[in-house]
């Protein structure tokens, strides 16, 4: 390769060997391309050559690469998957949710009959599934008291006045008393053709017999879910063909399912529970950003909530306020001991980085819960202030549970992350270029601020990244010292993770944080360049 | 071992649970809150059950606080390593209706009560969802600094001294949850306790209650672990705050702090174990004959000789003694004793899980401002 690049002309037919990765050197075949030494053309050849280096380095990190990929990449993109997902809506309630697309909702924003009856169908199937309460947990996110609603119903429904239909067809039909009878229907394409809606629950009917209750369809008796999708297909005309019994409904006592659930709770005759439903039955939602933006989505479209439940923008720019605060007081801090540090003969220079690393060693709650002690209002540092004289008994300084205590406790606690890159990069700094400037009439101060910082921006520049993107996931120091004026989105995400549970929220108030550092990272490229910084 | 078998044979028969002799797991997970409570458990039940039971491997988790998202969690990895999970009522309901704890018949599974009343009797109010089995009574109280000199000799006596600046100054604890501080407002802006919660449906009724939290806002120290108060008290940093009973015992009691209760208008609350949805027939043989064992009528008053708070069946009430080590009477320092009972919320389960995520928005963004 080398050689190639050396004559200027590695395809010139006028040289007559060329060397390859290895070593090789062969003979160049007189009328074709050049030959390796195993006859393959050179320039194949190397292709491998190269490609085989290529797979070596692969094989060589393949096994960090595939950890980070299952332990990292894979539950990251699939908890951000869920800022999006909504599958619970469609998959609990999917007989509900193709009625209600077709429903106009004429009735003073309420279902009609037909629907309520899908509807019927679906919560007794999730109830029986106990599926119906993890959706209305899910729903009462968006309106609050759904979840009860669920949950009261649920219980109901299996006890709603649905029985008649039963007793009126085994009184027209003795053969609907016989299950065996049924499953013979139920088999037929033909009956199964005439009858959608007693088909559709006889299916899950039967699914639910022998998944959940490990019975045999053909030996149990349906239950009243079947009898009335079976009213209801022959009250709209079906005929189903013999050997299905013919039964004349129309004679036939009726009840009223849209009545049987008002009856239960009449928050079923609430056009928002319906207008809840319907918003959140696609399986994919705006519903978890808008909430993460502060926004939410109402009958004339997008807005802002109201101001007093206005909570996550002021959160975010709070996160990235004090987050550019604490970096600067890092740089302000680091910056001098870095110096030190790296302009001390080694022997003093190890025991000052012994200090800076001291910390660095210890626990990260040890250290949180010791600034508590400091700080507090009968604590250390506000007695020494009481003691000198410099503040009254009575007006001690606010230093914890709010901004300033996060601002201090983290600086602390983030600036060895400051200091190792400074310090790093100062040390390659030659300390002839600082006795050059001024063997040429530098002042110190001339010789520091023209030769010896622009030096170092380039550890400034990796410190203060470092910091920046630590402090903006920061979670544990603000819990413990920031009270409420001094908490940052991690909290909120925390919360909404572990005890709300909304962990749809979570992961699109988490992916706007990803997102927000990923444009900070591009515009600080931009700016500064990210070749412009360096570890060491 | 055939010994052993045998006595389980019979053991078993005599529950009336099955006639057949199961074969019962030999490791078992416990999940609860750590420190003084799960003490309490540990020598109230499980240390006896383990003398009964040599063979039984017991694995302690102290998570309780986050069950719910971890049960959540480990049910969608498909692999709970749970087997026995102490949480509050409010997370067993919630774990119920997301199908993660398992629904308990209580006749069946829970021993009949001393005096012979059965399970449902003897447990009464207490059964408040069908996967949970109460234990204890607690409620979320609280206690003062009994040796503040701006108070000049007074010391509050109602749960709205809280708000009076005036007679009262000094810092005081809240939990930074809406779930008490919306009832305590409320109440003390002049609604009756039991209106609170039907004001709290209105978009009125929480304005309310925030603004008359806010006459106190500046005054506040925001906690979220129930060792926040005791230590913010027994450091002179806050002079009122809130907390679990149990906490404030142990602060006056046992550490000998300057510090007395407030038990007006306390909020009770339950806790108690749920089994988690999904375990295999051996571990849920023996996670159902420890619970038959642990939540008996004296098991759960020799509990409350570890910790202050009131065993979760009636008829345990009258077998409650002396604490283990101090030697006092444990009855006085129950949140279910007559006297500190008088007034009192009952924590509402059901209203605070339909409203929770509403409230919890609104308080949130009011802290913020």
């Amino acid at each position: 390769m080398s050689d190639q690049t050396a004559s200027g002309r590695p395809e010139s037919p006028q040289s007559p060997v060329a060397a390859l990765p290895g070593g090789e050197v062969t003979e160049r075949d007189q009328d074709g391309p050049m030959l390796a030494a195993d006859g393959r053309p050179l320039k194949s050849s190397l292709a491998r050559a190269l490609r085989r280096e290529k797979l070596r380095a692969l094989a060589l990190i393949a096994p960090l690469l595939v950890f980070i990929f299952i332990s990292f990449v894979l539950p990251i993109a699939d908890m951000l998957f869920r800022s999006v997902q909504n599958d619970i809506v469609a998959d609990t309630l999917p007989r509900t949710v193709v009625a209600l697309a077709n429903d106009p909702l004429e009735e003073e924003g309420v279902p009609s009959e037909s629907t309520f009856a899908q509807f019927y169908t679906d919560l007794y199937i999730a109830e029986e599934y106990k599926e119906h309460t993890r959706l209305g947990s899910r729903l009462n996110y968006e309106m609050s008291g759904i979840s009860s609603l669920f949950r009261g119903t649920g219980r109901a429904v299996g006890r709603f006045d649905t029985d008649i239909y039963a007793d009126q067809f085994e009184a027209a039909d003795p053969a609907f008393e016989d299950p065996a009878a049924w499953a013979d229907w139920m088999a037929d394409d033909d009956i199964r053709a005439a009858l959608p809606l007693t088909t559709d629950a006889y299916d899950a009917w039967a699914g639910i017999a022998v998944e959940l209750d490990e019975d045999n369809p053909a030996e149990e008796d349906p239950e009243d879910i079947v009898y009335t999708s079976l009213y209801r297909d022959l009250a709209n005309g079906a005929a189903p063909p013999a050997p299905f019994p013919q039964v004349d409904v129309s004679g036939f006592e009726s009840v009223s399912i849209r009545e049987l659930f008002i009856e239960e709770d009449e928050d079923w005759a609430d056009p928002e529970v319906w207008e809840t439903i319907r918003a959140y039955s696609s399986r994919y939602t705006s519903g978890y950003f808008l909430n993460a933006a502060d926004m939410q989505t109402t009958p004339e479209g997008v807005e802002l909530r109201p101001e007093n439940e206005r909570v996550y923008m002021t959160l975010f720019v709070r996160t990235l306020w004090m987050s550019l605060v604490i970096t600067f007081s890092c740089i302000l801090l680091a910056y001098p001991i870095s110096f030190l540090l790296a302009t001390l003969p080694a022997r003093h220079a190890n025991l000052l980085m012994i200090l800076v690393l001291l910390p660095f060693w210890t626990s990260l709650l040890v250290r949180t819960s010791a600034w508590k002690v400091l700080l507090q209002n009968e604590g250390v540092i506000n007695d020494i202030l009481v003691w000198i004289g410099i503040v009254s008994d009575t007006n001690r300084l606010a230093l914890i549970n709010n901004a300033t205590g996060t601002i201090i406790a983290m600086t602390h606690i983030l600036l060895p992350f400051m200091i190792l890159p400074l310090y790093s990069v100062m040390k390659t700094i030659p300390p002839s270029y600082m006795r050059a400037a001024r063997s040429l009439g530098a002042k110190d101060w001339t010789a520091f601020w023209r030769v010896w910082f622009p030096l170092s921006v380039p550890g400034i520049g990796a410190g203060s990244i470092l910091v920046f993107i630590m402090s903006i996931g920061y979670y544990i120091t603000p819990e413990i010292v920031g009270g409420t004026r001094g908490v940052f989105i991690s909290n909120r995400i925390a919360y909404h993770i572990s005890t709300s549970l909304n962990w749809g929220l979570a992961a699109a108030l988490g992916t706007i944080l990803l997102v927000v550092v990923l444009a900070l990272y591009w515009v600080y490229d931009r700016l500064v360049g990210i070749d412009n910084v360096k570890l060491g | 071992m055939k010994l052993k078998l045998l006595m389980s044979a019979t053991a078993v028969a005599a529950l009336g649970t099955t006639a057949v002799a199961q074969e019962m797991a030999d490791e078992m997970t416990i999940v609860s809150w750590g420190g003084a409570y799960q003490n309490s458990q540990l020598r109230a039940y499980v240390e006896p059950y383990l003398e009964m039971h040599p063979e039984l491997d017991v694995t302690w988790d102290e998570r309780s606080g986050e069950a719910v998202a971890n049960l959540r969690a480990m049910d969608e990895a498909g692999n709970i390593t749970w087997d026995l999970v102490d949480v509050t009522a409010a997370d067993a309901m919630r774990l119920c209706d997301e199908g993660l704890a398992m629904e308990v018949d209580f006749e069946e599974t829970l021993a009949p009560g001393d005096d012979g009343s059965s399970v449902e009797d003897d447990f009464g109010d207490m059964l408040v969802s069908d996967c949970f089995i109460p234990q204890i009574a607690y409620s979320t109280t609280f206690g003062y600094r009994t040796d503040v000199e701006e108070w000049g000799g007074e010391v509050p006596t109602e749960i709205c001294d809280i708000f009076d600046t005036e007679t009262f100054p000094g810092q005081r604890s809240l939990e930074q949850r809406p779930i008490g501080n919306m009832e305590w407002a409320l109440y003390c802006d002049g609604v009756a306790m039991e209106d609170v919660y039907d004001m709290l449906e209105t978009d009125e009724g929480v304005d309310r209650a925030l603004a008359k939290l806010d006459t106190i806002k500046d005054d506040v120290v925001w906690w979220t672990a129930g060792a926040d108060t005791p230590q913010l008290l027994a450091d002179g940093e806050v002079v009122i705050g809130s907390t679990y009973n149990g906490r404030l015992f142990s602060l006056i009691e046992e550490q000998d702090q300057p510090v007395a209760m407030l038990w007006d208008a306390q909020m009770y609350d339950l806790d108690g174990w749920i089994i988690p949805e999904g375990l295999d027939d051996a571990t849920l043989a023996r996670v159902k004959d420890f619970l038959y064992f642990a939540t008996d009528t004296q098991r759960l008053a020799d509990q409350a000789q570890y910790i202050s708070y009131g065993p979760a069946r009636a008829s345990s009430a009258p077998l409650v003694t002396t604490h283990a080590d101090l030697g006092i009477e444990m009855a006085p320092h129950m949140p279910t004793n007559p006297e500190n009972a008088s007034n009192s919320f009952v924590y509402a389960y059901t209203w605070w899980a339909d409203y929770r995520d509403d409230l919890d928005a609104r308080f949130q963004a009011w802290l913020a401002q």
